[in-house]
């Protein structure tokens, strides 16, 4: 298997720390091919009522990409209205606690592109925005959204109000209960909020229903896909519209250190604030890409959200990819104590990224999350989001590894405002 | 002959009758489509995910799965409905993932054992028929495909290309079991699928009453119902084999008597 032969050069080339491209691909940043495959993964696996639909989106797609107006138009909502770029900060304190622990010589500076800082508090606004104004080129009058923690429905909730386009999001029963804040916030921003009781009555579950209204609607409705994943052309769009994250992230790192950074790390649900960041280095072979999925209460068990690395390449929601699933294929609920990386699948640019050895993957559990979250808090006086908690948890094991001229990029993708009722609950105390 | 294409060659459209395996006695169930005259038995693979139905059919699967149904089942059902009924075509409908959990050859293969005549997989387009259609074609059975109001006149070809059995026209651009089509818009649909292939057509998605199923029947080569009998299922448990054959033989008798 190629992707094999390429994990073990990359291993046996660590020690000189230089990515052999013998025998890889030429560029990491050309997939999909045109048929929306990322090597196996990808595709287009959705009922035929849907296929002319998306083989429409991705031709009003590609013509959206060829226009300077329609990326002029992004751009100036990215500054004016979500507020970008988002800083690139160098977190010295971090760095400094995490040093207390290594070897002398030893403990890499952190760094953090900060998308907290976005306008609703995290990277999902990036692509709602990127994909409304495509909702609004194709002539479409309606805009539907999946939502698990309520990020993504907020932040479609959010572009749906600014420009004037009527909103149903669906969010599993059992997430609208345990999300109450981000329901009520998706009310002021007029949008419907249907409670999906379906299934497990969670993040799949709502994403099943969010296709059947599709389905239903095909004529003036467009599906605002909240990850990296379902039918092609949506995981390279929306990687795409994500990729600002990187392009940002590059250009603020060489001006800030003279140089690219020597790993990046980014939580995995779905993926997208992941390939967001590391696309646009995908092609820089000294740059090392570690993804960090949910290892719930651990990877021997049942209890995870960590598809890539505890499950099995299957085809769901339009694409084929890596999924949490039994052996007869159906498909497996996964546990997070992070509702947004709470997903039985994964985008399937990850899936090829992995097999290709390009970006190594991981997996930290709810305590270490738990841990991560409290550090950040205590030394840097920002209170992240629980899903790049799961990534600081694998900073705080990794930079001590790394020589103290090394630099970590880490993307910083949401704030913690709507988890201080979790962790609260976790760490026993009461509000 | 094959036994699809025996099924499509009476005098009468063909009645095709769905149910989810696993979903109550289905062994009785089937043998009571079979006694009230069902032509083709299409036989749903549960799926934790059914993306594409509506609630009835969802619910279905539901309890199928909670019943703790295995792929392994759902074969043994076939292959004991095949030792039952050597003549009626048994279709199994269903979605990509436990289709190709093992490989799609080794479903291929295991679905020929069973005496499956053809395979509808609702999530394998004719863009991703590697996926499962080689696999099919290669053991003999067919793979049926559908079609949809969204499906144009461009991309009907590249729908039929590879496909055989029955083309099945999804009539409304929905789930299954809700909105039914009006018959004008059927007529018009089925003469242009008709004009572009010589397989038969057989119309479903919100069929409920014989009435509609004879207006179809007026057009089609057949006609699916699938929700109203899971419907009965759901309501009826052991006791559903005298409800299904009685809704069967109302259907089977309107489509006959246009």
């Amino acid at each position: 298997m190629a992707g094999l032969e390429a994990e073990t050069r990359l291993r046996h080339a660590q020690p000189e720390r230089i990515f052999v491209l013998n025998d890889l691909p030429n560029t990491f940043r050309n997939q999909p091919d045109e048929r929306g495959h990322f090597g196996d993964f990808g595709g287009r696996y959705v009922a035929e009522t849907l296929m002319p639909l998306i083989l429409e989106l991705e031709r009003e797609y590609r013509a959206a990409q060829q226009d300077p107006a329609f990326q002029a138009e992004f751009d100036g909502l990215m500054e004016h209205y979500v507020g970008r770029p988002s800083p690139m900060y160098y977190a010295e304190r971090l760095t400094e606690e995490l040093r207390k622990d290594a070897e002398p010589g030893m403990g890499a500076q952190v760094w953090f592109k900060r998308d907290e800082l976005n306008h609703t508090g995290a990277h999902k606004i990036n692509n709602c925005i990127g994909q409304i104004l495509l909702a609004i080129r194709m002539g479409k009058t309606r805009i539907i959204a999946e939502t698990g923690a309520g990020q993504h429905g907020v932040a479609t909730a959010t572009v749906c109000a600014r420009f004037g386009l009527p909103c149903v999001i669906y969010m599993g029963a059992e997430d609208v209960a345990r999300q109450s804040p981000n329901v009520f916030r998706m009310k002021l921003l007029g949008a419907q909020v249907i409670p999906v009781t379906s299934g497990g009555a969670t993040l799949k579950d709502a994403m099943n229903e969010g296709l059947r209204d599709w389905v239903a609607n095909v004529h003036d409705t467009f599906y605002i896909i909240g990850t990296a994943a379902g039918p092609h052309p949506y995981p390279e769009m929306v990687r795409n519209f994500q990729s600002v994250i990187g392009t940002e992230a590059r250009a603020q790192l060489l001006s800030r250190t003279g140089r690219l950074p020597d790993l990046l790390i980014a939580c995995i649900g779905g993926g997208s604030n992941a390939l967001g960041l590391f696309h646009p280095f995908l092609d820089d072979p000294e740059v090392k890409m570690l993804g960090v999925e949910a290892a719930g209460h651990g990877l021997d068990g049942d209890e995870h959200a960590a598809s890539l690395l505890g499950g099995a390449p299957g085809v769901l929601h339009g694409n084929k990819t890596y999924l949490l699933q039994d052996e007869d294929g159906q498909i497996t609920e996964g546990h997070s104590i992070s509702a947004g990386l709470d997903y039985p699948g994964i985008g399937p640019e990850h899936a090829w990224l992995k097999d290709t050895g390009r970006v190594e993957y991981t997996a930290v559990t709810d305590d270490e999350a738990l841990e991560g979250f409290q550090l950040l808090c205590r030394t840097e006086g920002i209170i992240p989001a629980l899903e790049p908690s799961h990534a600081l948890a694998a900073v705080a094991k990794r930079a001590p590894q790394m020589r103290e001229d090394e630099i970590i990029c880490m993307n910083l993708c949401g704030r913690g405002d709507k988890d201080i009722f979790t962790v609260a609950e976790k760490l026993g105390v009461e509000m | 002959m094959t036994r699809l294409q025996n099924a499509f060659s009476k005098p009468h459209a063909a009645f095709v009758a769905f149910i989810t395996a696993g979903d109550g006695d289905t062994a009785a169930n089937l043998d009571a489509l079979v006694e009230g005259g069902a032509d083709v038995i299409e036989l749903g693979m549960p799926f934790t995910d059914p993306m594409a139905d509506g609630p009835a059919i969802q619910a279905a699967n539901l309890r199928s799965l909670g019943a703790g149904t295995t792929t392994a089942d759902v074969l043994q059902i076939a292959y004991d409905f095949r030792t039952r009924h050597p003549d009626v075509p048994l279709v199994l409908m269903g979605y990509a993932n436990p289709m190709i959990r093992r490989g799609p050859e080794w479903f291929a293969e295991a679905a020929k054992n069973s005496g499956v005549d053809g395979v509808i997989c609702v999530d394998i387009p004719p863009e991703e028929d590697d996926a499962l259609g080689p696999a099919l074609r290669a053991e003999g059975i067919s793979p049926i495909r559908l079609a949809t109001p969204t499906t144009d006149a461009k991309r009907l070809p590249q729908v039929l290309e590879g496909s055989s059995g029955f083309l099945y026209y999804v009539s409304v651009a929905g789930v299954t079991g809700l909105q039914q089509a009006a018959a004008g818009s059927i007529e018009e649909a089925v003469a242009a699928l008709k004009a572009a292939t010589d397989l038969p057509v057989a119309v479903g998605f919100g069929v409920r009453e014989p009435a509609q199923a004879a207006a179809i029947a007026k057009h089609a080569d057949g006609v699916v119902v699938g929700s109203a009998f899971v419907d009965l299922v759901g309501e009826h448990g052991a006791k559903a084999p005298a409800k299904l054959k009685e809704l069967t033989a109302a259907m089977v008798d309107a489509i006959k008597a246009v």
